[in-house]
Order: C-alpha cells, then structure tokens, then sequence
C-alpha cells in the first residue's frame, strides 16, 4: 500500500444527525492537504475522528497500512499520528525549552521517569535546541509560555508536534488568532516541515491555503463535495454553493 | 530568511544552578528551624512532632493535589493506613523503629494504590466525593475489625525499641522530634528530586492540560497512580511516626476531619510548592495550638478568620506570598519545583 494514510467510509452520528458522511480520503508520503468547508461542516469532527478523540460509527483510519480504528488518542499518536490544536494547549507556567524537552522524553519512553534529571540529557538538549532553532524560538526558550507572543505560542504548537516526529501531521488551524504581522513565520514554518511528513491542514485563511497546499479537500455538511487542485476550487460551482450558502465565510473563497 | 538571523544557541543551562542553590538553602532553614524548634520549645516536643507527622500528611497531599491537580478531601486513609500498619506491627512484636517506618510507608503506598485506582476512575466533583468515601470505608473498617485495630479505644502502649539500638524513645520526646525532623529532611529532599524529574514535569503538565499530555502520547492514569503511590508512602510515614512516637494509634488518625484540616493546611502554605506545605502546617497548628490555649471556645472561629484572611490577601497560599515579595525567586521565572 503506498498510501500512507488512509480513511474509508468514515461516518460520524450523533443521535439522528450525522456529522460525517462516508468520508474517503489517502495520503502518501509528503503530502501537503489543506481541508477546508464552511462553519458547521464537519471539520474538527473529522478531526476527532482521525486521532481518536471520538469512535465512528462506521469507516475505517488506516496509517501506515495497520487499521488503528480500534486504537485510542494516545496510541494513535505513538503510531506517529500527530494533532495540533486549533486553540494552542500549553502549560502556561512551563518555557518553550521545557515543552520541548518533556515531549522528546516522553517519545523516548523517559517522561515517567523519576530517578532521573530533567534537563540532564545532552542528546535532548541538542534536540531541543534544534527544534527551537527552526522555528525562531531560540530567544524565548526560557521564558514562561504565558509571557510569549501568540503567534510563537503558534510555532511552539508545531514545535511539539514535530518533537513526537510524526509520519502524519493534523494541523487544526496553525494560524488561527495570529495578527496577519505574525503569519510569515508560521508560514515559514510549514514551509520547513520535513519533506517525508504527510500534512493535512484545516485552514481558513485562504491565502494560506493556495501557497501550502498541494491538493485540497472541500467539506460541507459532513460529506467530501470537492476533491483537487488549488487551483480548481474557487471555480467549481459546488463549492460556490456551499460557501455562498453560508454568507459570513463568503468572501474567504471569492 | 530575516527571521533567523538571531542567535540558534541556547546558552548552557544556568536554572538547574541557582535552583540547587535555593533549595540547598532552603533544607538548611528548615534544618535550622527544626533545631530551633528543639531548643526553643523543649516543653512542647510531643507537639512539634505531631507538626512534623502532620506536615508528612500535608506533604502527601501536595503531591496529588499541588502537583496533579487531583483533588482529595480522603487522604488521612493513607496516613492512618501507615499508622496502624506500624501499631500493628508493634503490638506484635516489631519494634525497631526504623523497620516500622517502612512498614508505614508500605502499607501506605498499598493504600495510595488502592486510592488512586478508585478515584481515578472519576473527574473533579465525582472524585472528591469518593476520596471522602474511602476514608469514610477506612475509619469504619478500623473500627469494626477491633480485633486488629483495638476498634474505637485504638492501639495504645505501643513500646518501641530504641533507634538503632542506642537511642532510647524518652519520656521528653526529645529522640522522637530529632527522628521525625530527620525523617522530614529526607523525604523532603527525596520529594524535590521527585517533582523536579520528568516525571514531576509529567505530572504539572497532567495538572494543566491532561488533553496536551495525551496528544503528546502519553497516558495520564498510570503516571497520576504513580503519585498516588509515592503520596501513599509519604502519608504512610508520617503515620508510623505519629503512632512510634505517641505510642497510640486512634480512629482520628483515619478521619475526614484531619484529611480536611490538613488539605487546609495546604492551602494556607500554598500549593504547588513543597515549602508552602511544611509553612501551611507550622502556622496552622503553632496558631491552633496559642489561640485554643487563649480561648478554648472559639479557637476554630480564629482558625476560620485566619484563612480567609489568607486566601483573600494572598491566592497562592503563604509561599506563594513569599514569592512576590522576595525578587530573587521570583526571577525563577515563576517555574515552581
């Protein structure tokens, strides 16, 4: 199979209404797929559905050619099935350095440890570094997470994910909340992702969209009505539909 | 690439250095006020031990509490659980003081594993009411196996063997308050390694965003059950010294009054720092001890003003007062270990 992510038929109910319909989608290696799709479309269900957060009611995730439906959240990710979030989760009181560093341990198998040092590992330092160093945060590496910017907060995010080394990565809106003054830095972090990595990106800023991304994905109602190029997608009469029907996310495709 | 034209280096990392420095000096301080505490009060020994014993529970509590943010009202079951384990043990026939510590201590984590394992199971509201249902089960299981427990008229006349076979436990309490301060520094510094290991980091994280920690492919419950075990061992001991130097173990050491008043403690030092523990617990029952001598009637109303007072003036508990007021730890970039 050189898919090597894949999901088929996967479908979401909650009672009577169904969130997710038979949604099909693969990803080979080094993929760049930005999802998009009106409020209201299903996005961040399919997200839950794809790491595990909530179990379909039917359809299968397949990574790496293993079905890891029945998996939960947490195995999926040592699987190497990574998530962002569209609101970052970090711990406030801890630096960007430690966030790093305790990610790393954790992929490792050494965050439980208690006869050790934390920061006592020059391999993990260096790692750390690394990853800070890609993305600019070399400066606030030592400073509490609540006192940095939030486009940085952004590119720790990221950071994070990239620490777990995924073989697929889920961005859930890398650049929400970030002031346009900040988005070539996320940019350029996407743009420095490792080649290998398959990327799929739910965005709504469609600029964003267009230089990222290889292929693209339109969700509406919960159901796949547009799958292609870029440069497809803003003259496809479906697609129209679907966002002029919904009038505030309107002008993002016209 | 404008952006990166700043520095990629990370300087070798100088917070490790100042944080041993701080916490070197603060175990000499507390050496130091134990010792004072020694010479200054050598009438009230008996009572300055039960604060140490106490602060081990206070301690304890920190660990799930501050640390995990799991939130318990039931932890005397663990330090009654050391308690009778070690009375236990001495009525029949162990009585070497150290060996009864560690049966303490065991029997502690026994029953933080069992704790954990239950409360665990639930979230927020839902737990705290199991952690007050378990030290209910406790006491009353105590009390009903009188057989074992001495039921309501508890172990009493425990006759402990001298420590290391030379010091004899004397009538002033002296050789009990030097091992319960010994003890103390112990685990107090065995605990700082603890919270300042990845595991500790583990767990502040679990506190702040348990849904962070699992994207980040770790599982929260065998790390929060972890704690619950080392929190076990650490009420345990605090137990064993109370019955090893009291001679007695009674069904209030097993009560959801001291679980309540020791998670009060906590609050009044501070959470999240093992000094606001021992500092919550030393004003707490130095305060308890002055005004119910002065007013026998209405000391608890004083206890009650005294917290509210603290909570509203300082959120953060006493420690965390410190914190603002004293520049030098508050550049420790506000990481509390």
């Amino acid at each position: 199979m050189s898919d090597l992510f894949r999901v088929e038929g996967l479908s979401k109910s909650f009672g009577g209404l169904a969130v997710s319909r038979n949604i099909s989608l693969a990803m080979p290696a080094g993929e760049r797929l930005a999802l998009i799709g009106p409020n209201g479309a299903g996005k961040t269900t399919f997200v839950n559905l794809v790491t595990g957060q909530i179990r379909p009611s039917a359809g299968r995730v397949v990574l790496n050619g293993e079905d890891v439906t029945e998996l939960g959240a947490v195995r999926r990710v040592r699987q190497g099935l990574v998530r962002t979030f569209q609101v970052t989760r970090l711990f406030s009181d801890m630096t960007p350095e430690e966030h790093i560093t305790l990610t790393i341990l954790q992929r490792e198998g050494k965050a439980a440890r208690i006869l050790a040092r934390f920061h006592g590992n020059s391999e993990v330092a260096e790692e750390v570094e690394g990853i800070l160093g890609t993305l600019g945060l070399i400066e606030v590496a030592r400073r509490r997470v609540g006192e940095i910017a939030y486009g940085q907060q952004r590119l720790l995010e990221i950071g994070i994910a990239l620490a777990l080394k995924p073989k697929v990565l889920l961005l859930d809106e890398p650049a929400a909340g970030v002031p346009s003054s900040e988005t070539p830095r996320i940019e350029q972090a996407l743009e420095r992702l490792p080649p290998s990595l398959a990327v799929l990106m739910i965005e709504h800023d469609m600029d964003l969209v267009f230089r990222f991304a290889k292929r693209v994905v339109v969700l509406a109602a919960g159901e796949i009505i547009f799958e292609g190029l870029p440069s497809e997608v803003a003259a496809n009469a479906k697609v129209r539909e679907a966002y002029l029907g919904n009038y505030a996310n309107a002008r993002s495709v016209a | 690439m404008p952006t990166m034209a700043q520095t990629e280096k990370l300087a070798a990392a100088p917070i490790p250095g100042s944080r041993a420095v701080r916490d070197v000096v603060g175990v000499i301080l507390i050496i130091a006020a134990g010792l004072a505490g020694f010479w200054l009060f050598p009438d009230n020994l008996a009572l300055l031990t039960r604060v140490i014993a106490v602060a081990l529970l206070v301690l304890s509590i920190d660990l799930v509490v501050g640390y995990c943010g799991v939130a318990t009202l039931g932890q005397a079951a663990l330090f009654g659980a050391g308690a009778y384990a070690a009375g236990i043990a001495c009525v029949n026939g162990v009585t070497e003081p150290l060996t009864l510590i560690l049966i303490g201590a065991v029997a502690g984590a026994v029953a933080g594993l069992l704790m954990g394992t239950i409360m665990l199971r639930a979230h927020g509201l839902a737990q705290l009411v199991l952690s007050i249902a378990i030290v209910q089960l406790f006491h009353e299981a105590a009390n009903k196996a009188s057989a074992y427990t001495g039921g309501s008229d508890g172990l009493a006349g425990l006759m402990v063997g001298p420590l290391f076979g030379v010091f004899e436990f004397d009538l002033w309490g002296q050789t009990a308050y030097l091992f319960g301060l010994a003890l103390l520094v112990v685990i107090f510094i065995v605990l700082k390694f603890v919270v300042s290991s990845p595991f500790g980091m583990l767990c502040r994280g679990i506190k702040e965003d348990p849904i962070r920690i699992g994207a980040m492919g770790a599982f929260v419950f065998p790390v929060l059950l972890k704690m619950f075990v080392i929190s076990g061992a650490v009420a345990g001991i605090g137990g064993a010294l109370a019955a090893i130097s009291t001679q007695v173990v009674g069904l209030d050491s097993l009560s959801f009054e001291l679980s309540a008043n020791a998670l009060v403690m906590l609050v009044l030092g501070g959470l999240g720092s093992l000094y606001g523990a021992l500092v919550g617990t030393v004003i707490f029952m130095g305060f308890e001890h002055v005004v119910s001598a002065i007013n026998p009637f209405h000391w608890m109303t004083m206890v009650g003003a005294l917290l509210i007072a603290v909570v509203l003036a300082a959120p953060g508990g006493l420690s965390g007062l410190a914190d603002r007021v004293l520049p030098s730890r508050q550049r420790n970039r506000g990481g509390r270990a």
